[in-house]
């Protein structure tokens, strides 16, 4: 199926979920925010949040530091 | 070489001035290493010693960059009283090793101090930049 990341249209498996998408992308976790179709979805959620065609997904890495 | 317009420097010099004595943070967006946009980012912390921008803000700013077919060149926060380099926590969260870490001092008001870095994999390296007057491409 085919969902947007970032803005750019991407094929991914059937039974993609969000933690599998940051985890076949090789990103961890802890150091990003995910927004899905407009609205930024806690962390608690991302291994059961299914994709389906269509999602807008957004992704980035927290800018902090001291 | 990153090159940043003299009109999106100063509103960094000045934003740096304006949230004294906390940090200060923002990004930089532009196209070629030209930097010609500045958007001044909510300190979360609210800290005169750290900062961590706000997702949601940080989701519509990088949408608004991508829609104006810019590009993040560069990420800045101040240091209100230490130098112009970044501290160990800076290293830390340096996610994005391909744009540059700006870093403004405010340790001596009357001589403001702006340095830019890239941070990958843990090194520091300092790199040169350019403020580039308005009038010129």
């Amino acid at each position: 199926m085919q969902i947007v990341v970032n803005g750019k249209k991407e094929e991914v498996g059937e039974r993609t979920t969000v933690a599998s998408l940051l985890k076949e992308k090789k990103i961890m976790m802890e150091m990003v925010a995910v927004e899905l179709n407009g609205t930024v979805l806690p962390r608690s959620r991302y291994a059961e949040t299914s994709l389906k065609e269509g999602d807008r997904v957004e992704f980035l890495y927290y800018m902090g530091g001291g | 070489m990153l090159r940043i317009r003299e009109g999106c420097y100063q509103f960094m010099i000045q934003d740096a001035f304006r949230r004294f004595p906390n940090e200060a943070c923002g990004i930089l967006a532009g196209k070629d290493g030209l930097a010609r946009t500045f958007f001044a980012m909510k300190n979360t912390d609210e800290s005169p010693l750290s900062y961590l921008m706000d997702p949601k803000e940080q989701f519509h700013v990088m949408k608004h960059i991508r829609e104006g077919n810019e590009e993040m060149l560069a990420i800045y926060h101040s240091h209100v009283a230490s130098p112009a380099y970044p501290s160990s926590k800076d290293v830390q969260l340096a996610f994005y090793p391909d744009v540059y870490y700006v870093l403004i001092s405010l340790q001596d008001r009357s001589r403001p101090v702006a340095k830019a870095y890239r941070i990958q994999e843990g090194h520091v390296r300092e790199e040169p930049f350019k403020v580039i007057p308005e009038e010129s491409r």
